[in-house]
């Protein structure tokens, strides 16, 4: 599974992968996670607000820092 | 007998039990809601009697006027603050930027720039962000000078602004502010698009333009999301201007207390045809939030300052301010930044001018 934050490097930005770490943790998942900082690579996911949480190239979170218990749902 | 429990099934969400929950909440928040009421309409008389009976300090002197003031207006404004800031939380929860963007795509200019300046109001926006909604309009065809009334717009009239405008000048004001505020951003982002600085953008973010956008599952939000995203707003943007309020509200209430009725009319006052544009030449760089700002202008309103002067002041402060231009910087070349300014500044010199004619 490969997870993608997507926000340039604002507090809340650092919040969200913080918290993606943690869900995976809990979660005991074989993923990968990674920071996109690129505008334009940022862009070219669709997403408008950061911070964003996208899984497998596929936006699930916009705008909004998810908690653990929201990434977790969204990963399970 | 022999039923174990664990058959016993969850009750659906349309159960007479989630109703019950339902009616119990619709109680909680009336009940939240006489409270709030019966508060708020007795800080004018407990700030009284905490200045002049609990103190006991002598009627008419400056430190008391301010003093009342503080302890009337930083409650007030804090207690309408936390209303507006839910109720508007949850109006944003019908409107993403995604929806938004949506809505504008297939607009002609003229409707483009009267549909984006309103959507700029109800659409959650925060200055970090101006930059990918910035591309994420232009990609998907927004033009330019719609993208610039919806940008205008959005930091300017804002619920926090509104708030501070209702409790501290009143209705006519507030409406006075949201109705110019809007044609500021209609007027120029409309004349952004009519001046087609299309190649002042940075080149790559022409690249861009009809690239397909990818999709965001909408949300699905049920009215307890709804809620629970109100609440989280209150929690984030009270928790964060509340010190501003203050702040600006003890800086209004010294000069309130200690700076005499009209010192300012000759110099803010409107015989001074040249303090409009001075206003907006000082607002402009300055940054500071609708919370800290107002309080002050209010002050100043009091003092002798023009209407028009003091709105035209506010206007700039809060629309256009220096941090968010250095954002809009990794996409615009500067030739594009100057007219951005340039236009918004002269629109709110305009507002400024023809209400000192009005009032």
């Amino acid at each position: 599974m490969d997870i993608q934050i997507l926000g340039t490097g604002c507090a809340k930005c650092k919040t969200l992968y913080a918290n993606a770490e943690a869900a995976v943790k809990e979660l005991g998942l074989d993923a990968t996670l990674t920071k996109v900082e690129d505008l334009r690579e940022i862009i070219k996911l669709g997403v408008m607000t950061t911070p964003a949480l996208a899984v497998n190239g596929k936006v699930k979170v916009a705008g909004k820092v998810a908690t653990v218990a929201d990434i977790k749902k969204l990963l399970a | 007998m022999s039923v174990p429990d664990e058959v016993a099934v969850p009750a659906p969400e349309c159960s007479p039990a989630s109703g019950l929950r339902l009616w119990q909440a619709a109680v909680l928040a009336l009940l939240a809601g006489v409270a709030w009421w019966a508060v708020y309409a007795n800080l004018a008389p407990a700030a009284r009697w905490l200045t002049y009976g609990a103190l006991h300090l002598p009627k008419g002197a400056h430190l008391s006027s301010a003093l009342e003031f503080f302890l009337f207006e930083v409650p007030k404004v804090l207690m309408l603050l936390v209303v507006v800031v839910f109720g508007v939380g949850i109006v944003r929860t019908f409107f993403t930027p995604e929806r938004t963007r949506a809505i504008l795509a297939g607009k002609r200019e003229s409707v483009g720039n009267v549909l984006a300046a309103m959507l700029g109001i109800v659409t959650p926006f925060c200055s970090c962000s101006a930059v990918p909604l910035f591309l994420g309009f232009v990609q998907s065809g927004v033009p330019l000078g719609v993208t610039f009334s919806f940008l205008i717009a959005a930091p300017m009239i804002n619920e926090i602004a509104l708030v501070l405008l209702f409790g501290l000048f009143g209705l006519k004001v507030a409406a006075i502010y949201v109705v110019t505020g809007l044609s500021v951003a209609i007027l120029a982002g409309w004349t952004i698009g009519r001046l087609r600085m299309e190649q002042h953008l940075e080149p790559w973010v022409l690249e861009l333009r009809g690239g397909g956008e990818a999709t965001l599952d909408e949300d699905r939000l049920d009215w307890g999301a709804r809620v629970q995203a109100g609440l989280t707003a209150v929690r984030e943007i009270v928790g964060k201007v509340w010190i501003y309020v203050v702040l600006g509200i003890a800086v209004g209430a010294g000069i309130h207390g200690y700076v005499p009725t009209n010192a300012l009319a000759g110099l803010m006052g409107k015989q001074a045809w040249w303090s409009v544009p001075l206003a907006v030449v000082l607002g402009v760089p300055m940054y500071s939030n609708a919370a800290g700002i107002v309080p002050v202008v209010q002050a100043l309103l009091g003092k002798g300052a023009a209407l028009g002067t003091s709105l035209a002041f506010m206007m700039a402060v809060i629309g256009l301010s220096l941090p968010e231009t250095i954002i809009l910087r990794k996409v615009l070349r500067p030739r594009l930044i100057a007219v951005f300014v340039g236009v918004v500044a002269t629109g709110i010199t305009m507002v400024g001018y023809l209400f000192n004619a009005l009032f």
